[in-house]
Formats: structure tokens, C-alpha cells, sequence
């Protein structure tokens, strides 16, 4: 038995739509399959991971504050990916966002009174997360330096330099060497969507608007065309006098804007002050994200959500049934897998057909061979 | 104190070598696999978890370079089989690796590990210098077999030539009868193993211990260093001591004193005083930007490499990256 895949004449619409589903489908079954082999119930555990979270009010209010932070990058990378800039290097760009954010309340604590204080803090992040951005676009534009490698050595050097702005200058003098910045107060915190509910902050709302704002911007407008073209056939692009340059910065800066608002929205919403670490590897999640959507910002506010609720699950699956928090990152590599697996459903239609050779060879035709 | 010094850089350049020069026979086929440091970390894990529960370091390593193999067996499997985007898969094999990793070591973290112990030869090791020649862990005479062994194959043998004319054009190769698939199968298994042993090498002689995410990017800088090596074993080695060294400088600048530097230097009074000078003056920089700098360094090394486009046009693989599905 072998494999064989033959292209589609036109790309099939059908799995188009099923493909993600498929996927989650598989990666469940899958989970299955790890939850027994780990001695735990499946049933439980998945019934803990999926349907649990979203049983009570308080854990809807959790699930949107971690669907925030990964809407707003995923649908950023779906712009890099889609014009070929593979940005792997968001979850860096989350944590300029929030220290460049961070340092309104921070250096000045005085502002914090002031209503505009909010709206700076999150212009700054923006820019701060698309400065940081900015380097492997210039690098790629400029030098043709291999932007994925970049953009991800960056993410290490970000990490860094906010555990010493915590560790160093930004420690908070009142919280006996503990090393984190001082709380945000006052108008730089992200304000409650119902407070009288949960904890749920307006970053959600953030999120779904550059959902539909991307969304247009992909599917109705000439930017978006450019992008799309650029990506599939940086030659075409040229014929049709797109820059490619051009596409590089857009889509980088626009990417690293958007992880930085979710890292100056993560920061002062949910943690509400700047510690080493502020990110559960969304910046890496977010690229799940972007691919289980489809790169198709409204496919991305889904999939947000579905890859929020494995975050959830696996606090929820680690207290009710005893497994590890760290199966969740290894469930979500796993759909990854499976979403890319099944995409190839889109073009081809996979065939199984029987080994060349005869069951029985015959000695000569062997020797011939 | 030199000794010891070149020693640790040894110790500490061999993993990055291992798993570039592995990298580097999977490009040279023409397929991009960004799974290296997921790879290296199921190396790393399984390799320490077999020597732990054996107590055998050897077993381990074995162990650990038939995980990097199969584990980039799924990588191929999407990334040949169904044709899927080589980027992204093997960023999902990176991701699946950092989780699955941290799964599997849940247990051993903590634990003391066995270790690899360096080679011993009677009267040579003794020499002064002898132990950077005679005396250092099995796994450094390995890396310098492996990258004069791929040399070899891939220059020298007829097997490398069909490999790498896979990798320069798919379609030709298959027009002559080349089973391309499979021979970018084989290459990206040859890969995984070497991915395997590299992580092995940290948790089982460089670390002796299990620790999560404990690779630190070191996969993505073996990705680098196959494009700043231009695709050439030797220059891999170059590139490797040049990172580790890097590496160690960074960690022992945090270490040293001024008085070092003054024993180390003997009789040159201007090298110490110009050592002292710089001691003083890296010793006021943050550790956080000193273990920053290997990262950064990557950046550097890839920009000035990348500057040159014609040598960057030249040498890579024209096919990397791209899927190939054979027409019938």
C-alpha cells in the first residue's frame, strides 16, 4: 500500500471549510489516545478540557482573556504569512509592546490620573510592538536576511531585557526584591467589560475588531489583493507593479503592532503590572491560531477561542482529573499537525494504491532489476 | 586555566555542530526542517530519561538519536508525503517538541543524571594539552567524524551527488529515475538523528541534567549556522566553535576576576592591562545583555552573510523549501 496524492483541478471548497474541523476532530481522538496512555480517563480529561470551561460564567470571562491576546496576534501573522513574511518572532514583539507601554505608568506614575493615559499606553505598545518588528523587516528588505531566524532570536533578546528592566531599573522598591514593576493604578488599567461577572477586560473587544477590520482590509480592498498576490506569486506581484518591500513592511509592522497592543493589554489588564514572564507562549500559540483559522481573519476569532479553551482546559484537566499543565502545549503542536495534514485535502485527493512490485517476484525479473 | 576554558568551549560547541551538520544534509536535499530544536529536545528528554532508568549513558544516546529519528519522521510524513508547507510544518514539529519534551521530562526534573565520562588514554591524556586532544567526552571525536564523514559523502561520493542534485532540482532528479522522496526521507531521518544525538549531548554530557526547554534556541542557531556555513560542512565547524566560544565568553566574563586575566596573560603586562580594562568594562554590563549577545550575534552573522546576494544565490539549494509532488 502506498500513498499517492493527485492534484485537484480546482481546490476543493468542501474541505476548504471541514479542514479545521477534521483536524480538531483528530487532535481530540488523539488527546484521547494520550489521556489513557497517561493511566487517566479520556472522558474525564476531555470532558474537563472542552466542556468544563465553558459551563460557568466565571471561566467565560478566563476563556476571553486569553482568546484576546491570540485573536489580536493571530490575525496579524495571517496578513505576514499570506504575503510569505513567515513572522515567527510575535511573542518578542508582545513583550516590546507591553515594556514600551509599560513605561507611561512607570517612569511617569504621576499620568495615571490622567483619562488619556490608557489610550497613550496603548499607541505606545502598538508602536513599540512594530518598532521591534521593524528589525527583521529591514534586515529581510534590506540584506535579504532570512527573516524567520531573526524575527525569532529576537523573541529571546526581548525576553531577556524585561527580566533586567524587573530584575533592575523597573523593580518595584515596595515589593522586598520581589522582581516585578510596580501595579498600574488609576486609569492605566484596562477597564472590565462586567465587572460584576469576572474579570474579563475590553481586550476582547480589541481583538474582535481587528478581526473585521483585517478582514476587510483582506477581502475588500486593493491592500488586501496586493497582499495576497504578493504572497502566492511574488512574481505576478511584480508584473502588476506591487512592492514586494512594500509588503515585507505592512505586513511586519502591521503583525508586531497588533502583539504589542496585546502585550500593553495583557500587562495592564489581566496581570496589571510587568513581571519576567507575562506570556504563556501566546506569541507561539498565535501561529496555531493562524493556521487553524485558515489565515482568514473571522476563521482566526474561532480558532482563538478554541486554543484560549486548551489553556483553560489544561488548568481545569490538571486541578479535576490530575493530569500535567504541560500537556496542553503538547495538544496544541498536535493540532498544528493535524490542521496542516488535512489542508493538503484542499488541493490534492489522497489515493491509496497498491506497491508497485507483484507480491511474488520472480527470481530473474529480480536480477534484472 | 586555558585548558579548561577551550575545553568547556568544546563542550559547548559540540551540540550546535551535531545538529547543524544534520541540518545541513536535510537542506542540501532540498528540504527546510525548522523542527531542529523540537528535535533536539526529544533527543535531549528520552536520551536522559534511558540512561536514567538504565544507568547506562550509551543507551541513552542511542535512545536519544532514534527519537530525533522518528520524531522527524512526522515531519517528513506531512512535509513529503502530503506536500504540506515545509515552514509551517516544521515550526508545528519545533512546537509539538517544546510540549511533548516538557510532558515526558515532567519526571525527571530535578534529577541527577548519569553522565557521559571523557575518554581516558594512559600517558597522552597527561600531556600538557593532552586532554583537548586525548581526553574529552566521546561526543566531540563523534562531531568531528560526522562533519568529515558528510564531507566526504556528500563531495566525494556518488550517493552524495544524487543527493544533492535532489536538492537542486526536483524535477530533473526525478526525470533521470531518482526516487526524490525517498531520498529526502532518508536525509531528513539522517537529520533527526543528529537533531537526537545534539540533545542527547546537552542532557547527557554538557548539563547532565534534564531541564525544561533546556536547548535554549540552540536548534535555531544550528538552522543559522547552516546558512552562514553556505551549505559547507567545514564551515559549519568554523561557524559551531565560533558560537560557543561566543557561548562561554559570555558566561565566564560573568565569572572572572581581573586577577584571572593577570595570571592568564604571565608576562605581557599590556595584555593584561588591555584585559583588565575590558574585564572592568563588560563586567558593568548586565548579565541579562551578556546572555543575550549569542542571539545576537546570530542576527549579526546572518545579516553579513545575507548581504552578499550572489554567494547567498549560488549556494543554496535551489529547491529548498519547495514541495515536490512527482507527476505520473
Amino acid at each position: 500500500m502506498r500513498l499517492e496524492l493527485a492534484k485537484r483541478p480546482q481546490h476543493s471548497k468542501l474541505f476548504s471549510a471541514l479542514s479545521p474541523f477534521i483536524a480538531f476532530v483528530l487532535t481530540v481522538i488523539a488527546g484521547a489516545v494520550l489521556f489513557a496512555l497517561l493511566g487517566k480517563s479520556p472522558g474525564a480529561a476531555l470532558y474537563a478540557y472542552f466542556i468544563t470551561p465553558l459551563t460557568d460564567l466565571w471561566s467565560l470571562h478566563e476563556l476571553a482573556i486569553k482568546a484576546a491576546p491570540l485573536i489580536l496576534i493571530g490575525v496579524g501573522l495571517a496578513v505576514c504569512y499570506l504575503s510569505n513574511n513567515w513572522n515567527i518572532g510575535a511573542e518578542g514583539q508582545f513583550v516590546m509592546g507591553a515594556v514600551v507601554g509599560a513605561m507611561l505608568p512607570i517612569l511617569y506614575p504621576g499620568l495615571q490620573q490622567s483619562p488619556l493615559a490608557l489610550p497613550v499606553m496603548l499607541l505606545m505598545g502598538a508602536l513599540g510592538g512594530a518598532a521591534y518588528a521593524a528589525i527583521p523587516a529591514f534586515l529581510k528588505a534590506r540584506f535579504n536576511t532570512n527573516e524567520i531566524l531573526t524575527s525569532l532570536m529576537l523573541v529571546y533578546v526581548a525576553q531577556l531585557f524585561l527580566d533586567w528592566l524587573v530584575r533592575g531599573p523597573w523593580r518595584d522598591p515596595a515589593a522586598m526584591n520581589f522582581p516585578q514593576a510596580p501595579r498600574f493604578t488609576g486609569y492605566a488599567v484596562l477597564p472590565e467589560l462586567l465587572p460584576a461577572s469576572g474579570r474579563a477586560n475590553i481586550g476582547i473587544l480589541f481583538a474582535l475588531v481587528a478581526a473585521v477590520l483585517l478582514w476587510v482590509l483582506l477581502t475588500r480592498t486593493k491592500k488586501g489583493f496586493e497582499i495576497r498576490v504578493i504572497g502566492m506569486s511574488p512574481r505576478a506581484g511584480r508584473f502588476a507593479g506591487f512592492s514586494t518591500r512594500g509588503a515585507i513592511f505592512f505586513s511586519f509592522l502591521l503583525s508586531g503592532a497588533l502583539a504589542g497592543l496585546a502585550g500593553i493589554s495583557e500587562v495592564s489588564g489581566a496581570i496589571g503590572r510587568l513581571q519576567p514572564s507575562i506570556s504563556p507562549g501566546y506569541g507561539f500559540a498565535a501561529i496555531i491560531v493562524a493556521f487553524l483559522g485558515r489565515l482568514n481573519p473571522l476563521g482566526i476569532v474561532a480558532a482563538g477561542v478554541v486554543l484560549a479553551l486548551t489553556y483553560l482546559g489544561g488548568e481545569v484537566a490538571q486541578i479535576e482529573v490530575g493530569v500535567s499543565d504541560k500537556v496542553v502545549r503538547a495538544f496544541q503542536g498536535l493540532l498544528l499537525f493535524f490542521v496542516l495534514a488535512c489542508d493538503t485535502l484542499i488541493h490534492y485527493r489522497i489515493r491509496f494504491v497498491p506497491s508497485e512490485r507483484p507480491a511474488a517476484v520472480l527470481p530473474e525479473a529480480k536480477s534484472d532489476a | 586555566m586555558l585548558e579548561s576554558i577551550l575545553l568547556t568551549i568544546a563542550t559547548a560547541s559540540t551540540p550546535l555542530l551535531i545538529a547543524a551538520i544534520g541540518e545541513l544534509v536535510v537542506e542540501r536535499s532540498g528540504v527546510l526542517n525548522l523542527g531542529v530544536e523540537g528535535m533536539m529536545l526529544m533527543g535531549a528528554v528520552i536520551g536522559f530519561g534511558v540512561a536514567l532508568t538504565t544507568g547506562n549513558p550509551w543507551l541513552g544516546v542511542l535512545a536519544g538519536i532514534v527519537a530525533g529519528a522518528a520524531f522527524s519522521i512526522l515531519f517528513a510524513f506531512l512535509a513529503l508525503t502530503l506536500a504540506t508547507n515545509q515552514v509551517a510544518t516544521g515550526l508545528a514539529l519545533t512546537l509539538l517538541g517544546v510540549g511533548a519534551s516538557g510532558m515526558i521530562g515532567e519526571a525527571f526534573v530535578g534529577q541527577p543524571g548519569v553522565k557521559l565520562t571523557p575518554i581516558y588514554i594512559p600517558g597522552l591524556t597527561d600531556l600538557p594539552f593532552g586532554r583537548l586532544l586525548f581526553g574529552q567526552d566521546p561526543m566531540f571525536y563523534i562531531s568531528l567524524v560526522l562533519v568529515a564523514g558528510v564531507s566526504w559523502f556528500l563531495f566525494r561520493t556518488r550517493a552524495g551527488l544524487t543527493l544533492r542534485s535532489v536538492g537542486d532540482s526536483h524535477t530533473s532528479a526525478h526525470a533521470l529515475g531518482i526516487k526524490v522522496i525517498r531520498i529526502r526521507y532518508a536525509a531528513v531521518a539522517f537529520g533527526g538523528a543528529c537533531a537526537g544525538l545534539a540533545g542527547a549531548q546537552m542532557s547527557l554530557v554538557y548539563t547532565s541534567q534534564w531541564i525544561e526547554n533546556m536547548t535554549a534556541g540552540r536548534g535555531w542557531i544550528a538552522l543559522a549556522l547552516v546558512v552562514f556555513a553556505s551549505w559547507r560542512p567545514t564551515r559549519v565547524l568554523l561557524g559551531a566553535y565560533l558560537f560557543g566560544a561566543i557561548t562561554i565568553a559570555q558566561l565566564h566574563v560573568q565569572a572572572l576576576s581581573p586577577n584571572d586575566i593577570a595570571v592568564g596573560a604571565g608576562p605581557l603586562w599590556f595584555l593584561s592591562e588591555g584585559g583588565r580594562w575590558l574585564l572592568s568594562v563588560l563586567k558593568s554590563v548586565p548579565a541579562q545583555f551578556l546572555s543575550a549577545l549569542p542571539y545576537l550575534a546570530t542576527v549579526v552573522v546572518l545579516v553579513l552573510i545575507s548581504r552578499n546576494r550572489r554567494l547567498t544565490l549560488i549556494n543554496t539549494p535551489a529547491c529548498l523549501g519547495r514541495p515536490f509532488v512527482p507527476d505520473r
